[in-house]
């Protein structure tokens, strides 16, 4: 397929020179062009040259070659231009590049470029005039395409609409090699929705609104949606192993360990220029490429006193929140950040920061004091270099500028921690004393939404902070500290969980992050907070010891102590309990529950589900085989606007008033069916039994047999053992001496045979 | 309902047999010793010794006269329950894995293993029911299963039918007189052995446990399947209660398969089920390895499980079994009570 002249991808070319990827690409690219070699493939065909006699064709023949040599490397004799019988050439020329990936630059970037004011070059491959220019193989004819009728598709948001009235959410479940959605049901049996065999090779993925249910494959991943279950898009990435969308669901990256080869005979979705490249960003609306991109290697070299990067650092590509921006880290040197959906190079080119280890864009659009223009933000860490110290910093795009910085000191790792709607962003330090030997941590608060972006330190932790997490939506957080770093060890360090919160403060603003409460001797390694706050679930997952869950209340309606009236928060354990195995823990979207799973991909012990209430009451627990994943399907945000959700919480008891009349019926109506089940069980049971009963004795009569065989059986034996017994009656007792208290038993049993 | 734990047997259990008044237990394990046990205290009554391979199988005839056991050293034995004195010696070319006596006695069968080129069969043998009497040496009739090997056998009422599971989780019905097959249904699931099969009372109904992780309660006459009761795990045993209609399952996490993981993650525990609703009703935890053998007391008062970690729990039913009833059984009860007294 000749790749047709693409605006786009003239104006990625423009920025080639500099773009950090092209020096990775250029070993795989040497790598596949054996692989492609087959001869012409070096070869590009040039039409559209003017006609030129003899005397003028070297001057043509270097004039061209000036443009050649812009886009790769030939030579004079490599340009070949047939010249007619006439003496005079016949507008095209054969010219040979060095290299096949020469040849297609040349025919993506030279097509349809001006030679001079006449003139215009058509630049082809050899093999493309080949496959495509012989006779009959196009039709000479233009026939317009067929433009499909506008077809009404189904409703992708269907699934808001539960057709129970209850707002029920749904989630996905696969187990054995079987994905099925369900309504949850609470305590009853969740309600199949579908349930497909085979559905998806490896995992299964909602889209961050919930509109698409992601299946992976071999050949690529396919969305799936609508009532119909139908399969809506379809992203040819072979071997895919991971796929990210972006906050919108407008796009959507793939990855894959191994580089995408592209065949001779071509691929469906994906060009020649994909070929040897790891990552593919997607169009999900037109299901097209936009941009592919091969895999970088983490450079070998040491990075003072902090840790190793994981070698395929995962999600690669982050989105903005507004889908505006993806952006990927360049490890230790920059940070390239492109502009969707051309995917070009903002300003074309990467922003350089030396020793850059992390970023992380902002979850919301930040609305800071006094800036009115439009911008999203990203946070990033350097570590120390030299005498330099180490750096976190909060950077405005699309202008690049550095709102704020922060130096640091004696830094071995830090964890950036947004909160969900950007207001603040908390960095987690963690600090080695002077012998690098112990550690401790200390969270340093960007207050983003305050003027001049405040930074809060937190330093009152001894221990390492192990996990952090904000509420969502509101101003606390909770981390899990241990005494020892955690490692490779047998048995987990016990932890200690604390509560932060702010202090009260006059009119809006926040307070100081004070700490709240601190639960010792723990065994929890994980935080979950209800997508809606309040709520939290503090859980000790994949540990083959404990699987503790508690849950906590941090609005507890009830007394506040003494010692925290100053702060905005009220502590309450609810509830605790235990899930054996537990490996995941996913609130629903609505916060109203709790899943909790062991997943056979980690262990093989009693996989299944718990499902809890947001108090922590066990609604109910199901063992399943080979039990892989649970995910709570996502709702896209509320159409309700701020005024519309006020009155509703204000009309709370009325609407709880109606669920709870709702609720009451259904228990009692499910009740009643249980119970009618039961009696027609029952009543069919003692049936069955009547009719055997009445069958078997008339067989038995039939037969000649006695009503009771044994009873016959009986009388002979008992006759015959009184006779023994009266018999051996005195000697018997003497042989049995020892063991006198037996006998004496068996001797009662006679007796009572005789009576 | 605190159990009484009787530790005798050295090995793995591989049946329980309750006598036909409640009153002894005989059990069976790999340690080639019959053991018989008090049932109210679990006192060891004594012990039935000669055969010189793990012993598979074991049955009491009705009357509790002889004892009838089958054993890995390719013989059934038959004992005097009295004296323990063996009465009779059958050999086989390979192992016996059941032994059942028909409802009045007078026969006995047998299901042998398949190995070394011979198929697996079904032998019935005629029993005098008296300990002086002289057995007969000879085979009263051979059924030979050669689609699948027989796991499970026993004589349906009226000794009408021979009914045997097999290893492929099929269920036959022979004609107890002629040997003939009459029906093979697949009841389980395919190639998933059949391991147990025990009798209600009136043998007009069988429960039938599997590893396919379910027990089936099955008609006699048509081999219907009338209810389905699913665990967890692959079961070794079920039974079926008297007086109460509940069904007790055991089972567990293959010896083989257990691995250095808790007690709780190999499910060694007894199951009951409720008959007719098909309900779990609830668990017997103790054993320490998967139940091999669970049994139910004729007169409805305990049942007893044998463990692969070759114990004996035995457990007597508290007032609150007795008590526990559905409202609509209640319901029954309080028809059934005013027509009688009516």
């Amino acid at each position: 397929m000749a790749p047709s002249f693409d605006k786009l991808r003239e104006e990625d070319l423009d920025e080639e020179d500099i773009d950090m990827d092209e020096v990775d690409i250029s070993d795989l690219r040497e790598k596949y062009e054996v692989q492609l070699e087959q001869g012409y493939d070096t070869f590009v065909v040039i039409d559209g040259l003017p006609v030129v006699n003899q005397e003028q064709k070297p001057r043509l023949i270097k004039f061209l070659l000036k443009r050649l040599n812009t886009v790769g490397r030939t030579s004079e004799d490599a340009i070949y231009m047939p010249m007619g019988d006439d003496g005079m050439s016949l507008r095209f020329a054969f010219v040979e590049f060095s290299s096949a990936a020469e040849a297609a630059a040349a025919v993506r970037q030279l097509d349809d470029a001006p030679l001079d004011k006449k003139h215009t070059l058509r630049v082809n491959k050899l093999t493309d005039i080949d496959r495509y220019g012989r006779e009959g193989r196009i039709d000479e004819e233009y026939t317009p395409p067929q433009i499909e009728p506008f077809q009404e598709k189904e409703h992708l948001r269907w699934f808001m609409a539960d057709p129970s009235g209850r707002g029920r959410d749904q989630f996905v479940m696969f187990r054995g090699d079987t994905v099925g959605v369900f309504w949850n049901n609470e305590k009853d049996q969740p309600e199949n929705i579908v349930d497909r065999q085979q559905w998806t090779e490896t995992f299964v993925q909602w889209s961050p609104l919930g509109t698409y249910l992601t299946s992976v494959h071999a050949q690529g991943v396919l969305l799936w949606g609508g009532a119909s279950w139908s399969r809506l898009r379809r992203f040819a990435h072979p071997f895919v192993n991971l796929v990210a969308f972006s906050p919108n669901e407008k796009y959507m990256v793939t990855w894959s360990n191994r580089p995408i080869s592209i065949p001779d005979s071509g691929h469906p979705a994906l060009s020649v220029d994909d070929d040897g490249k790891n990552y593919v960003i997607w169009d999900i609306e037109t299901s097209k490429p936009l941009r592919s991109f091969a895999q970088q290697d983490t450079p070998a070299g040491e990075e003072q006193g902090a840790k190793k990067p994981a070698k395929f650092p995962w999600p690669a590509f982050k989105w903005s929140a507004d889908d505006k921006y993806v952006a990927r880290l360049n490890q230790g040197t920059s940070i390239s950040v492109y502009e969707l959906p051309r995917m070009n190079l903002l300003d074309k080119t990467a922003i350089k920061i030396e020793g850059v280890m992390d970023f992380e864009w902002a979850p919301a659009t930040p609305r800071r004091e006094g800036v009115k223009e439009y911008e999203q933000l990203l946070c990033f860490w350097t570590p120390e270099i030299g005498s330099n110290p180490a750096r976190v910093a909060l950077m405005s795009i699309p202008s690049k500028q550095i709102v704020r910085s922060l130096n640091l000191f004696n830094v071995s790792d830090a964890k950036l921690h947004w909160q969900s709607d950007a207001s603040y962003i908390c960095v987690k330090v963690d600090r080695h004393s002077k012998s690098k030997k112990s550690l401790a941590t200390t969270l340093e608060i960007f207050r983003v939404r305050e003027k001049g972006v405040p930074v809060e330190v937190v330093d009152t932790i001894k221990d390492t902070v192990i996990n952090f997490a904000w509420e969502p939506k509101g101003d606390r957080f909770v981390i899990i500290t241990t005494t020892e770093p955690v490692g490779a060890t047998a048995v987990p360090p016990k932890t200690a969980v604390s509560f932060f919160c702010p202090e009260k403060a006059k009119g809006n603003a926040v307070g100081n992050f004070k700490h709240l409460r601190t639960l010792e001797k723990k065994n929890s390694n994980a935080i979950y907070w209800s997508p809606k706050g309040r709520f939290v679930v503090i859980a000790t997952v994949a540990n083959t010891q404990s699987s503790d869950l508690d849950f906590f209340d941090v609005d507890f309606e009830g007394d506040k102590p003494e010692a925290e009236k100053d702060l905005t928060a009220n502590l309450q354990l609810m509830n605790t309990s235990e899930h054996y195995g537990i490996t995941d823990v996913e609130w629903d979207p609505s916060g109203r529950y709790v899943a909790t799973w062991a997943s056979a991909w980690k262990h093989s012990m009693e996989n299944g589900y718990h499902l809890y209430d947001f108090k922590g009451e066990l609604l109910r627990e199901e063992a399943l085989e080979k039990f892989k994943q649970f995910a709570w399907r996502p709702r896209p945000p509320t159409l309700l606007s701020k005024e519309e959700q006020k009155q509703i919480r204000k009309n709370l008891r009325e609407y709880s008033r109606v669920f709870d009349v709702e609720d009451q019926e259904r228990i009692s109506s499910a009740d009643v069916a249980v119970v009618e089940a039961r009696r027609r069980l029952l009543n069919e049971w003692y049936a069955w039994r009547e009719e055997v009963e009445r069958d078997l004795t008339e067989e038995r009569a039939a037969l000649g047999l006695p009503e009771n065989p044994v009873e016959e059986l009986l009388k002979e034996k008992t006759a015959a053992a009184v006779a023994h017994v009266a018999k051996a009656d005195g000697g018997e007792k003497q042989e049995e001496q020892v063991v006198e208290e037996l006998t004496e038993e068996v001797l009662e049993e006679t007796e009572e045979v005789v009576n | 309902m605190r159990p009484i734990l009787l530790a005798g047997h050295e090995r793995a259990l591989t049946q329980i047999k309750y006598s036909p008044d409640g009153d002894l237990i005989f059990s069976v394990s790999k340690d080639q010793i019959i053991c018989v046990w008090f049932s109210h205290n679990g006192e060891r009554l004594g012990t039935y010794r000669g055969h010189q391979g793990a012993i598979w199988t074991i049955d009491v005839d009705p009357t509790s006269t002889i004892l009838a056991s089958g054993s890995a050293d390719n013989t059934i034995k038959l004992w005097d329950i009295k004296t323990g004195k063996c009465l009779q010696t059958w050999d086989f070319p390979t192992a016996v894995k059941r032994v059942e006596f028909s409802d009045d006695g007078t026969k006995l069968l047998g299901v042998t293993e398949k190995r070394m080129g011979h198929l697996g069969t079904i032998v019935v043998l005629d029993i005098k029911l008296d300990v002086e009497a002289e057995q007969s040496d000879e085979k009263a009739m051979t059924i030979v299963c050669e689609e699948s090997k027989a796991t499970v056998a026993g004589w349906s009422y009226l000794s009408k039918y021979i009914i045997a599971g097999h290893e492929d989780g099929s269920v036959s019905q022979y004609d107890a007189k002629t040997g003939d097959l009459i029906y093979n249904i697949p009841i389980h699931e395919l190639n998933q052995s059949i391991t147990d099969l025990q009798w209600s009372q009136d043998r007009s109904y069988f429960i039938t446990a599997s590893k396919d992780k379910t027990a089936k309660l099955i008609s006699s006459r048509d081999l219907e399947v009338l209810k389905t009761y699913p665990a967890d795990t692959p079961l070794n045993s079920a039974t079926i209660t008297r007086n109460k209609d509940f069904v007790i399952l055991g089972g567990g996490q293959a010896a083989m398969d257990v691995t250095t993981t808790a007690a709780r993650q190999g499910k060694f525990e007894a199951r009951f089920y409720h008959k007719i609703f098909e309900d779990e009703i609830g668990r017997v935890r103790g054993h320490f390895g998967p139940l091999n053998t669970v049994a139910a007391d004729p007169t409805g008062k305990g049942y007893a499980s044998g463990g692969e970690d070759g114990y004996v729990r035995v457990h007597h039913f508290d007032r609150g079994y007795f008590d526990f009833m559905y409202e609509v059984e209640r319901e029954r009860q309080n028809r059934l009570a005013a027509v009688v007294s009516a």
